[in-house]
């Protein structure tokens, strides 16, 4: 794993205690990382399709002796596997990096858009087309076509962000304790309308609703990327400008305020920028959790809370750890394919649990 | 704002590998009914497996879907997984030279993708009738070019289909049916109309009680205590199988003539619902427990 290198990499660092310095240096090595893992998610699958081979022939010109099989492999290459890579890169990302914004927004290391509700809220807005688009919401599935999921998405997240926020929020200071508490009762309700809803559907859109809860990349096709993608590389563009401010909120909203933060446009721009990002990936991938807790956790124990370097670190390991676990998901059963978000749990839980089990006690929240 | 270059340096390589992509040629396959090439065949769908090993061209197989256990030895072929949650590299990973899919085959960005790709790509219609088996072996038999093998498994299983209707012709007291899919949550999922278990009903003798929608759907209590059926129906492997006792313990199901005889069959799913070569057995076996000594042989 990477993270074997950079913990070698961060002791010789620690030696001159130059954190930002550790922290470039990590940065880079995960550009490394996430270069290697975009290879091997796209050299690996169910098929022997070579990735090199199809793009080395694509850039030579070079026609190889079997067409047949050249124009299969060209297929699994740019129509499966290359889509699949970026929107993955992309989730990832953008689920880490949400994570990592949510937890400085709060001041508080668990908050998640998956443990507050926003991920909830996205569902409901997903489910709630699927099995009420041909009726009650037909007007909006008709507006806007394929684009009616990942909007409701997005609105059903912002819902739940702003909803939590004002809850949490008393004269300008948000109560960490409040925030969770109000995000797990969110939460449920939201689950609770999901159920609904699920109730009401019929069996065709309950096989689409099983296939999209347990999470999947499957659904990764060209113009999914051309409806989600710009959606979450926007928000994902918008979330360095929110590093220093997020920086400064750590230490109070008046301090932040006194520091010439715009703490209150500080705040809406990362709830929307969350709200998209978040709700677009749960609109193509369905539930993938675990990313955006344990992505800036562990990158905080390696290169410390500074959100300048939290931020885009976060970003290149959560698009690493998911194009790994995708990898897996797609060749672990081949010629079959496992849903992404066993995947994670199964991973991403046990090492976590090292982690803390290696660090306990030293936890700098 | 120097980590705004390390975005940029992570983007790179994948930039560097996207500009090489365009639109690969699309295959022109659609439309097809036979296959040029039929030496290796992945078969999507139970009843479509149940008719290649029937024609004997179980040796042009080279993988199935989950939903294909019968025969046994359709069990040992590669397994690309369940019919509604195709991978599609996952299929064209086993090379096939064609893919026989029954309709219903998803998801549907899987399908876009194995119909773009060269490999010949037929789907077969799903017909919940006498009619619609007859019309499945012959699609089958045409795409693997034994047309003649065919037309005689048409012919015998045209036969048998008419002799197991015939069984249950005279009987003046037709019996009320409702198919139960799940209870999951207390729900309770029956078949209505444009259903498998609709067809096998009615091909039984019986009368689907459930009306006014089709597909499955969930059924209120007072909806269940209406249709009155004489005998629930459910099926066994596909998921937890539904007990008798928590099914009778439904007040709505017990008030109704079904719970009050406790009469409730289960059958295997693939046998009662495939509509394939074993389906006129599965009507003998059906309406024998419906309608016991009445059925005529």
């Amino acid at each position: 794993m990477a993270e074997q290198s950079i913990a070698g990499a961060v002791r010789v660092m620690a030696a001159d205690g130059d954190r930002s310095a550790r922290a470039r240096l990590v940065i880079l090595l995960l550009c490394l990382a996430l270069a290697l893992c975009v290879f091997l998610s796209l050299t690996s699958g169910a098929s022997d399709a070579s990735a090199v081979r199809v793009i080395h022939d694509r850039f030579t010109g070079a026609m190889p002796a079997d067409a047949a099989l050249a124009a299969r492999d060209q297929l699994i290459v740019y129509d499966i596997r290359m889509p699949r890579v970026l929107l993955g890169a992309l989730i990832g990302a953008a689920l880490a990096v949400c994570g990592a914004v949510m937890q400085g927004l709060f001041r508080n290391p668990l908050a998640d858009p998956g443990l507050i509700g926003v991920s909830a809220g996205s569902s409901l807005g997903a489910v709630a087309i699927i099995v009420l688009g041909a009726t009650w919401l037909a007007p909006v599935t008709l507006a806007f076509g394929t684009l009616a999921l990942p909007l409701a998405a997005f609105f059903g997240g912002l819902a739940v962000t702003l909803l939590l926020y004002a809850i949490a929020t008393r004269q300008g200071r948000t109560s960490v304790a409040t925030m969770l508490l109000a995000g797990i009762a969110i939460s449920a309700l939201a689950m609770a309308l999901t159920g609904i809803l699920i109730f009401m559907a019929d069996d065709r859109q309950l096989r689409d609703l099983t296939f999209w809860q347990l999470g999947s990349l499957a659904g990764s096709t060209w113009p999914k990327i051309g409806t989600v993608g710009p959606v979450i590389v926007l928000a994902l563009a918008a979330m360095p400008f929110l590093s220093r401010g997020l920086n400064a909120l750590a230490l109070g909203e008046a301090t932040a305020g006194h520091l010439g933060i715009p703490v209150q446009r500080l705040k809406y721009t990362a709830i929307v920028a969350v709200s998209a990002a978040v709700g677009a990936s749960v609109a193509v991938s369905g539930g993938i959790g675990f990313i955006g807790i344990v992505v800036p956790h562990v990158l905080r124990l390696a290169i410390g809370p500074d959100n300048r370097y939290l931020l885009p670190a976060s970003a290149l390991l959560g698009a690493s750890l998911l194009l790994i676990a995708d990898a897996v998901a797609r060749t672990i059963v081949a010629p079959a394919e496992l849903p992404i978000g066993i995947v994670t749990a199964v991973a991403g839980a046990p090492f976590f649990l090292w982690i803390l089990l290696r660090k306990r006690g030293v936890i700098d929240l | 704002m120097r980590f705004v270059l390390s975005f940029r340096a992570a983007l790179a390589p994948m930039l560097g590998v996207l500009l090489a992509a365009t639109a690969p040629p699309a295959g022109a396959n659609e439309g097809v009914a036979v296959f040029s090439d039929t030496s290796r065949i992945a078969s999507i769908g139970g009843s479509i497996t149940e008719i290649v090993y029937a024609l004997g061209e179980e040796g042009r197989l080279v993988a199935r879907d989950s939903t294909s256990n019968y025969p046994e030895a359709a069990v040992k072929l590669p397994d690309v997984g369940y019919m509604r949650a195709l991978s599609p590299e996952g299929v064209l990973s086993v090379n096939p030279t064609g893919i026989l899919a029954l309709h219903g085959s998803g998801p549907k960005e899987a399908v876009d993708v194995l119909k773009k790709s060269s490999v010949p790509f037929i789907e077969v219609p799903d017909h919940y009738n006498h009619e619609g088996i007859l019309e499945k072996i012959r699609i089958v038999g045409k795409a693997l070019g034994v047309e003649a093998k065919a037309e005689k498994l048409a012919a015998e299983t045209d036969a048998k289909l008419t002799a197991a209707e015939r069984q249950t012709a005279a009987i003046k007291d037709r019996k009320h049916v409702l198919f139960v899919l799940s209870t999951q949550g207390g729900k309770i999922l029956a078949a209505g109309s444009d259903t498998a278990a609709d067809g096998i009903i009615k091909l039984a003798g019986a009368v689907n009680a459930v009306e006014g929608f089709s597909g499955y759907k969930g059924m209120t209590d007072e909806a269940i205590v209406s249709a009155r059926p004489d005998v629930i129906l459910t099926m066994k492997g596909g998921g937890p199988p539904i007990s008798e006792e928590e099914l009778f313990a439904n007040p709505a199901v017990a008030s109704t003539p079904a719970g009050t005889s406790r009469k409730m069959i289960s059958m295997w799913g693939g046998y009662l619902l495939g509509f394939g070569p074993r389906t006129a057995e599965a009507i003998h076996d059906l309406a024998v427990s419906l309608y016991g000594n009445q059925v005529t042989d």
